[in-house]
């Protein structure tokens, strides 16, 4: 009876799943595998991705230099906000979250009025007689776009596993004589770190097949993977080349995923043991 | 059992009243108008203009316009070819609608529902794209230029699509963000036929795109408004009617014809898509377009050129006689028209320009 009762429960769920992750997924699969002219089988369009490789790579790069930057600067803020008391704790965690209810892309426009050449910052720093700066349209204004809208998916993992860190482990460690260095790279720091994973890949994901925040922040030769994706079905005309890529994007974005959790599923196992 | 039987009545009460709303709103027969057309490409009632669609839905009650935009011709056609959607007018430029006609993507209109028809100038009949006046009724036309900031821009400089160019500005430039302008303004800069068919043509059109690029600032479309406005950039090629907009906005913008090289002369017109459900109802939109005084007070504020000499009169006399709108035979002496391409030729433009876009 209860396990009818489960199956009956997650129907809805599979069939939600079945119907908008698998179908389309097989769609694109479909459209990857075939020519954009004859609809015949082929794998022209995944050869042609060729041309894409220092595009892939420069995503890769700018993706992984802002979940490095996330860490960072994340890194302590969760640390403070689980340390603080509970009714601080949950108006920080509140304000963490409060910018994530903005689109991203009025967020992202919201730089561009900052940091361009006749932007704000640019003003006031003409009005005090300083030179002008070139801030928008750099790699690192992208990176900065980047870090600036997944801070948060980066500093919630954080929290969410520093909070529960026993407060005793950290007390035996400096009563058995660590300096305060030692405790947190020996204690604290290992302790962290299914949160630092998580929270690199949830920045990593959405930062790599990101779109926006590259052109409008970037220069007109800071081009990522999901800048050439939207192109290629917006204005490219050629479907089955972007589902192609589309598709080398998942396959990377897993494959990341999966390096990820082979290095927590390692650490938390030597942590327990 | 109780809460059983309240569980059916409340189902069977929501589904009523589902019912009942569905009735409700196929008695009225209230029939939505799908219009896509360019973005910033009709009057929308802001500034004391005339609220084109408002004006149009007053007209007909019953007629309800569900209006959107794009920025490109080929983010159109992208759109359509892909299926799956409904759009029932569609305002391409001539080359665009000789492809899509050629590929059956129009349907023939009904002439009968557009009487108004007659008001549109000889010139604008028999076209290239349209020999036999049976798919597109024209809705503007115009010109493509160099817009440029005289505060910053040395008028020496000002010679010619090499502006676009010229590296004493880079970073302050604009582009086309679309294959087909891109490729005309490197065609006529370096001598080619616009609409040549070559392959090494277009190859060394793409080559003359890609050492452009550095110096480009943004590749646009309608973003270019507030970018020359505010003087974030300070060249961009870009469309005659637009240009009047802007200088509204900014007076220190300047508009120039590069004559001796050439330029593009078009005509947007307004035609009927093969996945039209309310094809009646588009006519008569096209028709109500075509008014003279509907058209005159839509192209005072577009800054577009119309093809319906009758709508001058009920124009802004300053818009109605503007050299930049209305330029010469002179002017005009080297402008010439995209013309449709074969399709292995649009594809290879296509191609070539993504390949320049994303690299």
């Amino acid at each position: 009876m209860k396990k009818r009762n489960s199956v009956l429960l997650s129907t809805p769920y599979i069939l939600w799943m079945i119907a908008f992750t698998l179908i389309p997924l097989g769609v694109v699969a479909y459209y990857s595998l075939t020519d954009p002219s004859t609809g015949a089988f082929t794998w022209g369009n995944l050869v042609n991705l060729r041309m894409y490789l220092p595009v892939m790579w420069q995503s890769i790069l700018y993706s992984l230099a802002a979940a490095f930057i996330c860490l960072l600067l994340g890194y302590p803020v969760a640390y403070y906000i689980a340390h603080t008391g509970a009714l601080t704790q949950k108006i920080l965690y509140m304000l963490v979250m409060l910018p994530m209810c903005m689109s991203f892309l009025l967020r992202t426009l919201a730089w561009v009025g900052l940091l361009q050449d006749t932007g704000i910052i640019n003003n006031i720093l003409a009005a005090l007689g300083l030179s002008r700066l070139q801030m928008i349209r750099t790699p690192g204004a992208v990176v900065l776009g980047m870090v600036y809208n997944y801070l948060p998916y980066m500093i919630l993992p954080l929290y969410s596993t520093i909070v529960k860190i026993d407060d005793r482990l950290i007390e035996a460690a400096e009563d058995l004589g660590c300096t305060p260095v030692q405790t947190f790279a020996r204690v604290i720091l290992p302790l962290s770190k299914p949160g630092i994973l998580s929270g690199i890949t949830m920045v990593f994901v959405p930062a790599v097949s990101t779109f926006y925040i590259s052109q409008k922040l970037g220069g007109t030769d800071t081009v990522l993977i999901g800048d050439v994706i939207e192109r290629l079905f917006k204005q490219g005309n050629n479907p089955n080349l972007g589902a192609a890529l589309s598709l080398v994007l998942m396959l990377l974005v897993f494959v990341c995923t999966g390096i990820m959790n082979r290095f927590g599923a390692d650490k938390e196992g030597g942590v327990i043991a | 059992m109780r809460k059983v039987v309240s569980f059916i009545l409340s189902v069977c009460l929501v589904f009523g009243c589902l019912a009942m709303l569905s009735g409700c709103g196929s008695n009225e027969e209230k029939i939505t108008l799908y219009v896509y057309n360019w973005g910033q490409y009709i009057s929308e009632g802001d500034e004391d203009s005339l609220d084109v669609i408002a004006a149009f839905e007053e007209k007909y009650p019953n007629i309800h316009v569900q209006y959107s935009t794009y920025d490109s011709n080929e983010i159109m056609y992208s759109k359509l070819a892909a299926g799956g959607i409904t759009v029932d007018l569609i305002i391409p430029s001539d080359y665009m609608i000789g492809r899509m006609a050629q590929e059956g993507m129009l349907k023939e209109l009904n002439f009968d529902n557009i009487p108004n028809y007659k008001y549109v100038d000889e010139a604008f009949k028999n076209t290239s794209y349209d020999p036999d006046n049976k798919y597109s009724v024209p809705y503007t036309w115009g010109t493509v230029g160099i817009i440029y900031n005289t505060k910053y821009v040395d008028e020496a400089d000002v010679t010619g699509w090499e502006l676009l160019w010229n590296e004493k500005y880079a970073g302050k430039i604009l582009m086309f963000d679309n294959s087909r302008d891109a490729f005309g303004i490197a065609q006529y800069l370096l001598g080619y036929d616009v609409n040549t068919t070559d392959e090494d043509a277009l190859k060394a059109c793409t080559e003359k795109l890609k050492e452009q690029k550095p110096v480009v600032q943004q590749y646009v479309m309608d973003q270019i408004f507030s970018v020359m406005e505010n003087e974030e950039a300070w060249i961009a090629p870009y469309y005659a009617g637009d240009y009047l907009t802007m200088a509204e906005e900014n007076p220190d913008l300047a508009f120039y014809f590069p004559q001796e090289q050439g330029f593009n002369i078009f005509i947007d017109a307004m035609c009927i898509p093969t996945c039209c459900q309310q094809q009646e109802a588009a006519e008569l939109f096209i028709n109500f377009l075509c008014d003279p005084e509907v058209s005159g007070s839509n192209m005072d504020y577009l800054g577009y050129s119309t093809p319906i000499s009758a709508a001058k009169e009920y124009m802004d006399p300053e818009v109605a006689s503007s050299p930049i709108a209305y330029p010469d035979d002179n002017t005009l002496r080297n402008a010439t028209s995209f013309s449709f391409l074969p399709g292995d030729t649009s594809r290879l433009m296509e191609n070539l320009f993504m390949e320049m876009r994303n690299s």
